[in-house]
């Protein structure tokens, strides 16, 4: 029975993974591009120039394409709290129910009715109108994020919430800590502002690829210019934004944070690993070193973790042995994980008894176990554990997505200077005459890396917060329906299948529209 | 406001929800004619469709997910369960998403035909699963739940289903018949739609024939269905606990005058836009007075199922199972929280009406798709 269950869950999460990697491929794109169409859009309003029109609606070619496939992509991911995560959407459907629902009527009707004036009210609507509506789509699509964002931070760090132990379910205290909670806003500036660089990217790639055919100049200079800015703003912004979640993952997900460093055994001042390759044979517990090769920073884990050079970082056998220092070095400790399990049970235990007594009307015995529940409630997930090590998330492949993720956005960085440098300073940059063929190729290299990016940051979040469906509350073997594992793998099949499909036809798309448009003279709108 | 009247108010705006996902169904029901339609006027329907999929598209998604706000119980027990049901339903929206906007691009990969025949599936899936499933808080579903579920280690999950996962629901004929006459309605409206929305002779006079076919076959499944269910037995809830009852939803009428006002005002008025529109040929208001009929009589259907001490998901396997709005609710807390949100659900509404307006001040006409850009048509 325990192996066909793992099995559901391994299913089940290799669905959801599917899913939500295929959701995540489309909806930076229609969050990023939605500013910069937006941006193009404002600036043929203003000066009404038809060039900046033309420039417009080439982007919002590929911005229709791309939503439609963000939006067939999406709906499966709601809908999959209930058919794979039923007994998650019980559990916390009194909290996380009510983004989504949000999410629903605030952002999800305004993206549906702005949308099709933005395509098809050129001529119906007046231009102030248009232009409004074009801009409502990208605020509904960043809604949309906010409130999706809201409801995975508080998977991460359940805040404003309680344990009813006779409804046996978390309910919701207080909205504004689940809604702003320092979690949220961390992962919604990070994940939306990445969403600008990414797009920004997009635009850069596209533009070099007319440069190296040379097509289009005029288009391709106005392009760079909103794509350069909005994605330099975009990146520079998700470095701020990055740092805020790391402090609050250190706060909150301490053996996440290890998980992304590999760092088992934690010190004062505490190195961050610039660069690093693990030691495959490393265990929980032995004496093997954890790398077998690294360039390490001296102190920097600990400073951009707490922001104080001399902090203690703990490690993974640290946080499994409850063992932590405080700002003077002196050892504290908090809780171990043997400890976790064994108050997780007593919670689980006063629980059961607690459904007991609340059958036959014993208010004592429900006083008693209510208040046994409560001051055990934080840990009744390790219930589910038969030992410590099973709260150790995958660490290689945290690790490797967290560095990849941070080295590429360092190269983002640079990029993005470096383009705007070419467009308003090309004196600067020597020999550009020279380079250029390889600064095109470069620009269009760029979009893969910064999707594999956008993806390893989704990997580093969800991988490193392993095994849990809700924070130290409810294990994903606890969360999922009562379904076999023969089903979920069939639907599974069917997804990947047809989503891929779904993809090859995006990216064709993409490819043709790009490719018969900018053979146009995308300095006059196009009049059929 | 008591944690009572606001599983009440929720209720309601479940129903407000249900009925205008089942309103805006005329875009399946209008997919499901596109394979008929003469290959000539085939843009100019799938134009019309095009400009509103995203509505009906996102009233579904905000159905389930105000579903799981307020009664997450429903969501967790019917999702989960009813597996099969529920994927075929999502699978069927999800080959719609793309089918507009891919069908006529260059470089679309497999044709056009085949993103036309992911839009036949949505058109008469899409219908006749909702159908199925709606038709389940009617006639019981095979399920338990049983919360200290969550004890057992080695079984956590509480809320658990017959072997058929959804299968069984759409072997029923009951949910069947429920089904197919959600479909038919939707064609029904989708005549009415392409009546109000195509200034086109070609169209109208087609539309014209299959508006009649449509709405006969329509009109004589509502009565089978509504005959069904008030001849069904539903579960009545009380304090002693929960009970099967003969004829629980023809009492539920009889007790409740508004249910069976709106049902029959409801009903009124979708007959007089079919038949206003089937008599005068030049009448093309008939999609609303259709439109709101019918979102009254699935209020009215919603609330029947719910209000009055009923279980609105009967539990065929024990009826202390069966899911009724106290049981299956979110905490006072949220609901009243939640119910702040709802206030603006009216200002969504009206600023749908007003867009809608002004993208349909003008009808659609051959011209007007020959002379549009690339992006401009599907």
């Amino acid at each position: 029975m325990g192996d066909l269950l793992m099995t559901v869950v391994d299913w089940s999460r290799a669905q959801f993974a599917l899913t939500a990697c295929y959701h995540w491929l489309f909806v930076p794109l229609t969050l990023g591009l939605g500013v910069i169409i937006g941006v193009m859009e404002t600036i043929y309003y203003r000066t009404r120039d038809e060039k900046w029109l033309a420039t417009t609606k080439f982007w919002m070619t590929v911005f229709g394409v791309n939503f439609a496939i963000g939006v067939a992509t999406g709906i499966i991911l709601e809908f999959e709290f209930g058919t794979n995560w039923s007994n998650y959407s019980w559990f916390v459907g009194d909290i996380f129910g009510a983004p989504l629902a949000i999410e629903g009527i605030l952002a999800f009707f305004m993206e549906s009715t702005f949308i099709a004036v933005m395509f098809f009210g050129w001529k119906k609507v007046s231009p102030k109108f248009h232009l409004a509506a074009t801009w409502l789509t990208a605020l509904g699509a960043s809604i949309s994020a906010l409130w999706i964002l809201v409801a995975n931070s508080w998977m991460q760090y359940p805040a404003g919430c309680t344990f009813n132990p006779e409804t046996m379910r978390n309910e919701m205290t207080n909205f504004w800590e689940v809604a702003f909670s320092p979690m949220a806003m961390a992962k919604v500036f990070h994940t939306v502002t990445s969403a600008w660089a990414l797009s920004g990217a997009f635009v850069v790639g596209v533009c070099g690829w007319l440069l190296l055919k040379k097509r289009n100049r005029d288009h391709v200079m106005r392009s760079l210019k909103v794509g350069g800015w909005v994605g330099l703003i975009g990146i520079v912004l998700t470095s701020i934004s990055g740092d805020t979640s790391a402090v609050q993952v250190a706060k909150h997900q301490p053996m996440k944070l290890a998980a992304m460093e590999g760092l088992y055994k934690g010190e004062q001042g505490q190195a961050i690993v610039a660069f690093g390759i693990l030691n495959p044979s490393k265990e929980v517990g032995d004496s093997n070193d954890p790398y077998l090769f690294d360039i390490s920073i001296p102190h920097g884990l600990a400073f951009l973790a707490t922001h104080d050079f001399n902090a203690f970082v703990p490690g993974i056998e640290d946080i499994i042995e409850g063992k932590s220092m405080d700002a003077d070095g002196k050892e504290i400790n908090t809780v171990s994980y043997a400890d976790r399990i064994e108050q997780g049970k007593m919670a689980k235990d006063a629980l059961g008894v607690y459904q007991e007594a609340c059958k036959v009307g014993d208010s004592i015995t429900m006083q008693e176990q209510g208040n046994a529940i409560g001051d055990n409630f934080k840990y009744l997930g390790y219930a589910y554990l038969d030992k410590p090590e099973e709260a150790v998330p995958n660490v290689p492949l945290t690790f490797y997505t967290f560095h990849l993720m941070v080295t590429i956005g360092g190269y983002l960085v640079l990029f993005f200077i470096v383009v705007l440098l070419l467009l308003y300073k090309p004196k600067w940059i020597p020999w550009k005459e020279k380079l250029s063929k390889p600064a095109y190729w470069l620009a269009i290299l760029t979009i893969p890396l910064t999707y594999l990016c956008s993806m390893c940051g989704w990997i580093v979040a969800e991988v490193g917060r392993q095994p849990w469906t809700i924070q130290d509350l409810m294990p994903n073997k606890v969360a999922i329906s009562d379904l076999s594992a023969g089903y979920v793998q069939t639907t599974f099949w069917i997804f990947a299948v047809v989503f891929t499909a779904l993809l090859i036809a995006d990216i064709s798309i993409i490819c043709k529209q790009i490719s018969k448009k900018s053979k146009t003279d995308l300095n006059v709108v196009e009049t059929k | 406001m008591t944690h009572e009247m606001l599983q009440n108010y929720w209720w309601l705006i479940m129903s407000v929800l249900g009925a205008l996902l089942v309103f805006l169904l005329f875009v399946q029901g209008g997919q499901s004619m596109l394979i008929t339609t003469k290959k000539e006027k085939r843009p100019l329907l799938i134009n019309s469709l095009g400009r509103k999929w995203e509505l009906t598209f996102t009233t579904l998604v905000t159905f389930g997910g105000a579903f799981f706000a307020s009664f997450p119980l429903f969501y967790s027990t019917s999702f989960g369960g009813a597996y099969w049901l529920w994927i075929l339903i999502l699978f069927s929206f999800v080959v719609q998403a793309v089918a507009y906007e891919y069908r006529s691009k260059h470089g679309n990969v497999y044709g056009t035909k085949f993103y036309d025949t992911l839009l036949l599936i949505n058109g008469f899936a899409g219908p006749v699963l909702l159908g199925v499933a709606v038709a389940g808080m009617f006639f019981g579903a095979d399920f338990t739940v049983e919360k200290t579920n969550i004890l057992d280690v080695q079984a956590a999950t509480i809320s658990k289903w017959g072997p058929h996962h959804g299968l069984e629901a759409i072997a029923c004929w009951k949910n069947l018949l429920f089904g197919f006459m959600v479909f038919y309605l939707a064609r029904t409206l989708a005549s009415l739609y392409f009546i109000n929305n195509i200034n086109d002779d070609e169209v109208q006079r087609n539309q014209h024939k299959r508006l009649f076919i449509n709405a006969t076959i329509f009109v004589v499944l509502f009565l089978a269905v509504v005959a069904v269910i008030l001849t069904s037995p539903g579960v009545e809830v009380d304090e002693a606990g929960a009970i099967w009852t003969p004829n629980k939803y023809l009492y539920n009428y009889l007790q409740m005058w508004w249910a069976l006002g709106a049902l029959l005002f409801g009903v009124v008025m979708v007959l007089f836009g079919i038949i206003k529109s089937l008599l005068n040929k030049s009448y093309k208001k008939g999609i609303w007075w259709a439109g709101i009929g019918v979102v009254l009589v699935v209020m009215s259907l919603f609330w029947v199922v719910g209000y009055n001490h009923t279980a609105y998901y009967p539990s065929l396997q024990d009826a202390q199972y069966s899911l009724t709005l106290a049981n299956s609710s979110s905490s006072e807390f949220t609901l009243t929280a939640m119910s702040y949100v709802s206030l603006l659900v009216p200002f969504v509404l009206a600023y749908i009406v007003w867009v809608w307006r002004k993208m349909d001040h003008t009808k659609l006409t051959d011209e007007e798709i020959n002379q549009a850009g690339d992006d401009e048509i599907y």
